[in-house]
């Protein structure tokens, strides 16, 4: 078992929370998941780990309430404990090197960016940090990312921040400015990842991208991960998660992303019977059934 | 006959085993195959003549005493016949119910050549059922000696054991299987283990039995699993319908029981490499079972269409996640209405049977014959009770999609058998012009898998082939790096469960020298 330590809603859709995990706090890297089952009739859902300690022997995961299983853990406490947390798994993000990068992050995205943009800043490069939220109410982690970068630029779609627009406008306007940068590091929703990448690419800037497909075992083993980079399809799982951003099939994605969608809308509303906002999934599918398999009939079978 | 203590049973055919109902079990995950009852077994054990090169034993990859053990079953001493299954199997009751028979022992039964062998997978599974209802019994009998047993009849078997070992090494199964006997583990051999610790990364067939063996020394023993539950292929790949999970459970449990730990969610190469479990974990030596974990594809057109899975996937969240049993579970697994099966392996039957448990019309589509298939007989002969279609010698060359991305046909092209290739099967060979399509809402696909490259790519000095295959000695798996041994699928590729459990045994005895010697 796995306990928890701290739980804190970062908004009212985006919980924190800090498990005790020793052995994976001393070896997990930024960019790099866990994949957690809360107990034995659960899913193992992957998580981008947010922060660690390793003297605390603690690993931090930033999950949104938007299937079963991240509702259901959502309404955890302090004091409880996961069934599995089985990591690091994945590659780190390759940051070595970089001088001057900016940091993307879209909604949840955010919470996956932010270990990036301290590693980063604590090696000596300089990052700016874009933010992109629905509304101001849904804003997470300014503090901490103010701490590591040189510039934040936080924008919301309905302008309740004082600045209105997508994440991609002020990435032009930088890059424009002369900003130099040799590194964008992208994470949150599929279509943000993709125009953030058509953003840089005539630029010619490194530009990595975090993908968050469909998973189950993490290992390797499913092959339900799988992303197009080039002609290829690979695995996220062993051979990702973070792809070149120019070269990902990012409508590949959205239509792979969307495969249990049904089960995972079903499931929400067995869940909680409410259907939560949207927002960037938090990886697997949840559980759920589509009309053509309701519960009644399969169970009885 | 003067051989056999009883009246040989002149039936040309096996005693039948009961089975469920082909239309009802289709719609349920309870195991097919019912197993004897003490009669049956009795009544198919005598028909057994005990020849006396016992043609069975070189057949069996883990040297079983087959005509020991049945004798024992044709005379009612069900305990008797256990205690002599186990001395050479670690895991009967799975390997009465997963092992390639008609290919191993049953294969080489002198019964077989007029009429059907003895049904001695069937044995090996009732008397492991058997001994599972009966564990006082079983318990106590497993104490008797190897020769109280009546297993060392033949003079030192232990001494002859380098020569036999020597003699198997470029002979595969048969060979491999007379080491294991003359070096079987039924009572501790050599100097004691008892100080030393052994990691064994993985915790399906290969790892369970060399984990095993090494316990029974008297080894510490330490499994590191990636995944939440114990078992490999064991767990997550082979069907309930096929092996009940309870089973894999109790197996494991008996592990336990012998002083075997097990860490789950340990994914070695991420969570610790193996210099580390050596250096700074204080392990003396490595057994890696990690099998073939990375699926094959077909690399066609439209494999990343919606509703397009590998085996792999559908047969984890069915097994591992028991989807099957959605809502209780909660990973749902999608299931259309029409689905192929692209492979003619035991994955193949495995997946096109639990589509068909899940609601799907289900047709096998592999590119050579009928007689080419490397599934087991009885998989192939279940799917057809089932009422899962073949199209044999067809060959899909394109999958095509619809306007939202889902799969929606494949086309297909028929095969015709020409020139043996290298695995010795004649090689099919498209016949121009004969494209087809079939219309279907998922298709899986299940031709192989390869190894996960995690191991290599993270433990310096281990000698790997260009397919990531480890390098090890056939004999003692011993690898290329000091104290670190490999087996089973991640050595051979994807095999059997058999196989792999030869490998582990094996790896013991290497592991166990190795340790005698430093």
């Amino acid at each position: 078992m796995y306990p928890i330590e701290h739980v804190e809603a970062l908004n009212a859709e985006v919980t924190r929370m800090r498990v005790r995990a020793p052995e994976i706090a001393r070896k997990i890297k930024p960019g790099q998941f866990i994949m957690l089952r809360i107990d034995e009739t659960g899913e193992r859902i992957p998580l981008t780990m947010n922060d660690c300690d390793p003297e605390a022997g603690t690993v931090t995961i930033v999950f949104q309430a938007v299937g079963a299983t991240t509702m259901r853990l959502a309404r955890m406490k302090a004091g409880d404990a996961l069934l599995d947390f089985a990591g690091p798994l994945g590659n780190p993000t390759e940051l070595e090197g970089a001088r001057r990068a900016c940091v993307v992050g879209g909604g949840l995205g955010t919470a996956i960016a932010y270990p990036q943009a301290k590693w980063l800043h604590e090696h000596g490069c300089e990052v700016d940090v874009i933010t992109g939220f629905r509304t101001k109410d849904l804003i997470i982690l300014e503090d901490e990312i103010r701490q590591c970068s040189a510039r934040q630029i936080i924008m919301t779609d309905d302008g309740s921040n004082g600045n209105k627009g997508v994440v991609t406008a002020p990435l032009q306007q930088r890059i424009e400015e002369g900003a130099d940068y040799d590194l964008v590091l992208a994470v949150g929703p599929v279509v943000m990842m993709k125009f953030v990448a058509a953003t840089t690419k005539p630029h010619g800037i490194r530009t990595l991208v975090s993908m968050n497909p469909l998973m189950i075992d993490g290992t390797g083993m499913c092959g339900g991960c799988r992303v197009k980079v080039g002609d290829a399809y690979l695995h996220a799982c062993v051979d990702g998660p973070d792809f070149d951003g120019h070269l990902v099939d990012f409508d590949d994605a959205m239509r792979r992303g969307v495969m249990y969608r049904s089960f995972e809308s079903a499931a929400r509303e067995v869940a909680a019977g409410r259907v939560a906002s949207e927002g960037r999934d938090c990886g697997v599918a949840a559980a759920g059934v589509p009309a053509a398999l309701a519960a009644g009939e399969r169970k009885g079978a | 006959m003067a051989r056999t203590q009883y009246e040989v049973n002149r039936q040309k055919e096996k005693t039948p085993m009961p089975e469920l109902d082909p239309v009802e079990r289709a719609k349920t995950f309870d195991e097919v195959a019912l197993g004897y009852s003490a009669e049956e077994a009795v009544a198919e054990a005598r028909r057994c003549i005990q020849c006396p090169n016992a043609p069975c034993v070189q057949g069996c990859p883990v040297g079983v005493p087959i005509p020991k053990f049945v004798a024992q079953v044709a005379e009612g001493d069900f305990a008797r016949a256990y205690a002599l299954v186990k001395s050479a199997n670690a895991l009967p009751a799975i390997c009465g119910r997963v092992c390639p028979q008609e290919t191993q022992c049953e294969g080489m039964c002198t019964r077989g050549k007029s009429g059907e062998p003895v049904g001695i997978g069937r044995l090996e599974r009732f008397v492991s059922d058997w001994a599972f209802e009966h564990p006082e019994e079983a318990a106590e009998v497993l104490r008797l000696s190897r020769a109280e047993l009546g297993l060392d009849d033949g003079g030192d078997a232990e001494a002859d054991s380098a020569d036999v070992a020597a003699a198997g090494a470029g002979g595969g199964a048969a060979g491999a299987a007379a080491a294991d006997t003359a070096r079987d583990a039924g009572a501790p051999a050599g100097a004691s283990l008892a100080d030393k610790r052994v990691a064994v990364v993985g915790s399906g067939p290969a790892s369970l039995t060399c984990a095993g063996e090494l316990a029974k020394r008297g080894c510490g023993v330490t499994v590191f699993e990636a995944l939440h539950k114990v078992g490999g292929v064991l767990t997550y790949g082979i069907p309930e319908f096929r092996l009940p999970k309870d089973l894999v459970a109790r197996e494991v449990a008996k592990l336990g029981e012998s002083g075997v730990e097990f860490q789950t969610n340990a994914l070695v190469g991420k969570l610790y490499d193996i210099d580390e479990l050596m250096e700074e974990r204080g392990f003396d030596a490595v057994f890696v079972g990690t099998g073939a974990g990375l699926p094959g594809y077909l690399g066609i057109e439209g494999e990343g269409l919606n509703g397009v899975m590998v085996a792999s996937e559908l047969l984890t969240r069915v097994n591992l996640m028991k989807a099957y049993l959605f809502p209780e579970y909660e990973t749902p697994v999608y299931a259309g209405k029409h689905c192929v099966v692209v492979g003619g392996g035991n994955v193949a039957m495995d997946a096109a049977r639990t589509a068909r448990r899940l609601g799907a019309e289900v047709t096998v589509v592999y590119r050579r014959g009928r007689e080419e298939m490397p599934a087991r007989a009885e998989e192939i002969h279940h799917a057809e009770q089932e009422g899962i279609e073949f199209k044999l010698l067809t060959n899909p060359v394109r999958i095509l999609g619809d306007e939202n991305g889902w799969v929606s046909g494949v086309e297909c092209v028929r095969m015709e058998l020409g020139e043996p290739d290298a695995s010795g099967r004649r090689r099919p060979v498209a016949v121009a012009g004969s494209e087809f399509v079939i219309d279907v809402d998922m298709l899986v696909v299940a031709v192989g898998s390869k190894t996960n490259p995690l191991i290599a790519q993270t433990t310096p000095g281990l000698e790997v082939t260009p397919r990531n295959l480890i390098v090890a000695d056939e004999r003692t798996c011993a690898t290329s790096k000091p104290g670190v041994f490999a087996g089973g699928d991640a050595v051979i590729g994807a095999a059997t469960v058999i196989l792999a459990m030869g490998a582990g045994k094996r790896a013991a005895a290497g592991i166990a020298a190795y340790l005698a010697g430093e």
